[in-house]
């Protein structure tokens, strides 16, 4: 059941233009995107494209060197970072993990992880859990504090197929329940949970955003991963219009070269579904596009 | 009671370990060990530093340690060379300066050997104060940073975006660690304070099943190791501090032997059935 307050809309962090450069580089640079109250926004992206980097500046661990980051004055933030390792010397059971950034009442603490199916193992040492209940134990935790924007920087690494569709099943639950925000992380550059409202992609800079369709209108995709995968899972099918050169600068379609991809140097979403140039198959993204036309699901903010 | 030199040693030996505990709980959780080892290096340079300008020697061993602490966090962030390789040079250089400023003052002897092993038989009353003080101090401080400082020690990244501060508690952290330091010389010697920081807690790590209890037991177990350490140097006429850090590695040695290491593994398998 859908329980939204009437803020419901309430933008919770906005990136306008942001950009973070180490050692003289870009890691990531141009992004917009703003997350609201009960939304789901998905960054995804080849390794290195600067999606961690995009999470970790929205929610302030990392500060832009360019552009700005606004957010919700008390936003309450809910992490689950990409790598965690608990060192073994330190004695730590799910259930003291529960409150390692702030206290909690001990139905706070069943509650999340009767959630996330971990209660069984409250008394458990993280230690000893395999790669997907710790994520689990992870997403109990950063639920269990009643975030307004819950981040989850690649939940489904480490997790079988029919854990990932539960896992985005759960993370659906916790949105419809809670009604917060949710900046999720995937790996995957076609496959995204099927709730998303937005998918953006990066590579080094905004490559192209949009709205996945859901594997269940897709006949091809059904039969690829059955039914149940069908409620979780959707298909994002996008292509760019421009490549990365090796050095690190961009190779557009019509044949110019750019030292960098500039956030509205126009190049990006410009052309519909008639686009019909060429694209490298190598396409710096890491995947082989497919065209298919689609237009910027937000208005850039001028 | 106190006017035994013998009682005076353990009741100030005992308020070390206090400290030492959780403090070496974070140390070995944090991979922190040679960080330790090159701040209580540094403590030689302390003092020295104290003599040549006639400063009080525990005032001016924490503030060489601080220091210290604080350039290697600068040296971190320029990140030119690893962690290993800096506080390999920090440590030793500032152990060296120490000596040489010692060498240059030649009106003045001092005993080498009681700074590097510990004078504990040699404690006086207004030492247990501060010994006293300081640790209450210490242990006040910890248990207020107690969950931002073990969130940071999980990942820094998730506390900070969870709200905590983890470079300012790791920064409180340093101090903490450059205070008990000031404290500890005298007591156990610049060689031996990461021993005392570090046998207890690890020997703590087989019987504890959460932080806070390592922490507590690191504790008792350091006390147990300067009261044996300070029996056998009476009994064998062996230095204290060694004694001291020995008696810590007897009690290592016990925690492996497999009936702890039994009644651990039955605890965790009762853990995870219910």
């Amino acid at each position: 059941m859908l329980n939204f307050r009437p803020q419901e809309k309430t933008t919770l962090v906005r990136l306008s233009n942001a950009g973070v450069r180490r050692n003289g580089r870009w890691l990531v640079r141009g992004v917009d995107f703003s997350i609201s109250r009960g939304e789901i926004v998905t960054l995804i992206g080849p390794n290195g494209s600067g999606k961690s980097t995009t999470a970790k500046t929205a929610i302030g661990v990392v500060k832009p060197d360019e552009g700005s980051v606004e957010r919700m004055a008390g936003l309450k933030v809910g992490y689950v970072p990409q790598k965690l390792s608990v060192d073994w010397t330190l004695p730590l059971t799910v259930e003291r993990l529960m409150t390692l950034t702030g206290a909690l009442k001990a139905r706070e603490i069943e509650e999340a992880l009767a959630a996330t199916g971990m209660l069984h193992m409250a008394k458990a040492e993280v230690q000893h859990l395999s790669g997907g209940e710790f994520q689990r134990a992870l997403l109990a935790r950063a639920i269990a504090r009643k975030p307004d924007l819950l981040v989850l920087d690649e939940p489904v690494q480490g997790v079988d197929f029919s854990g990932e569709i539960a896992l985005y099943e759960l993370i659906k639950q916790i949105r419809n329940r809670t009604g917060c925000g949710i900046l999720l992380i995937s790996h995957d550059l076609h496959i995204v949970m099927a709730e998303t409202d937005t998918v953006v992609c990066l590579n080094g800079h905004v490559c192209c955003r949009g709205t996945p369709q859901a594997v269940s209108q897709s006949p091809e995709y059904l039969k690829l991963f059955g039914r149940r995968a069908a409620g979780a899972l959707a298909v994002y099918s996008h292509h760019h219009d421009h490549t990365h050169l090796p050095d690190g600068r961009v190779l557009h379609a019509d044949g110019s070269i750019a030292e960098s991809c500039f956030p509205g140097d126009g190049h990006h979403h410009h052309d519909g579904a008639e686009n019909v140039h060429d694209h490298d198959p190598d396409c710096g993204c890491g995947h082989h596009a497919r065209l298919h036309g689609f237009g910027p699901s937000e208005k850039r903010d001028a | 009671m106190l006017d035994d030199f013998f009682i005076r040693a353990l009741v100030a030996g005992i308020g070390i370990a206090m400290v030492a505990g959780p403090l070496g709980c974070f140390v070995i959780w944090r991979r922190m060990a040679y960080f330790g080892d090159t701040m209580a290096h540094s403590a030689l340079l302390g003092v020295a530093l104290s003599l040549l300008f006639e400063l009080n020697l525990m005032l001016s061993v924490f503030i060489v340690a601080a220091v210290v602490s604080l350039l290697l966090l600068f040296l971190q962030k320029r990140g030119a060379l690893s962690t290993d390789a800096l506080l390999g040079i920090l440590s030793h250089s500032a152990l060296s300066i120490g000596l040489v400023i010692v060498a240059f003052m030649t009106w003045v002897r001092i005993d080498l050997i009681g700074f590097l092993f510990g004078d504990i038989l040699a404690v006086s009353r207004g030492d247990i104060d501060i010994i006293w003080g300081g640790g209450i101090l210490v242990i006040f401080a910890l248990v207020y940073l107690w969950r931002p400082l073990l969130a940071a020690t999980v990942n820094p990244e998730l506390a900070e975006a969870e709200g905590l501060q983890p470079e300012r508690v790791r920064l409180f952290f340093m101090l903490l660690m450059a205070l008990v330091i000031a404290i500890a010389m005298k007591i156990v010697g610049i060689l031996l304070i990461t021993s005392l920081l570090i046998i207890p807690a690890a020997t703590a790590r087989r019987f504890a099943a959460s932080p806070e209890i390592m922490a507590v037991l690191a504790s008792l177990i350091g006390a147990l190791a300067v009261a044996g350490g300070l029996f056998g140097s009476l009994h064998w006429d062996t230095p204290s501090g060694p004694s001291i850090v020995v008696a810590a590695l007897a009690l290592f040695v016990l925690s492996l032997l497999p009936v702890g290491r039994g009644l651990r593994a039955s605890e965790s398998l009762r853990g995870g059935q219910n």
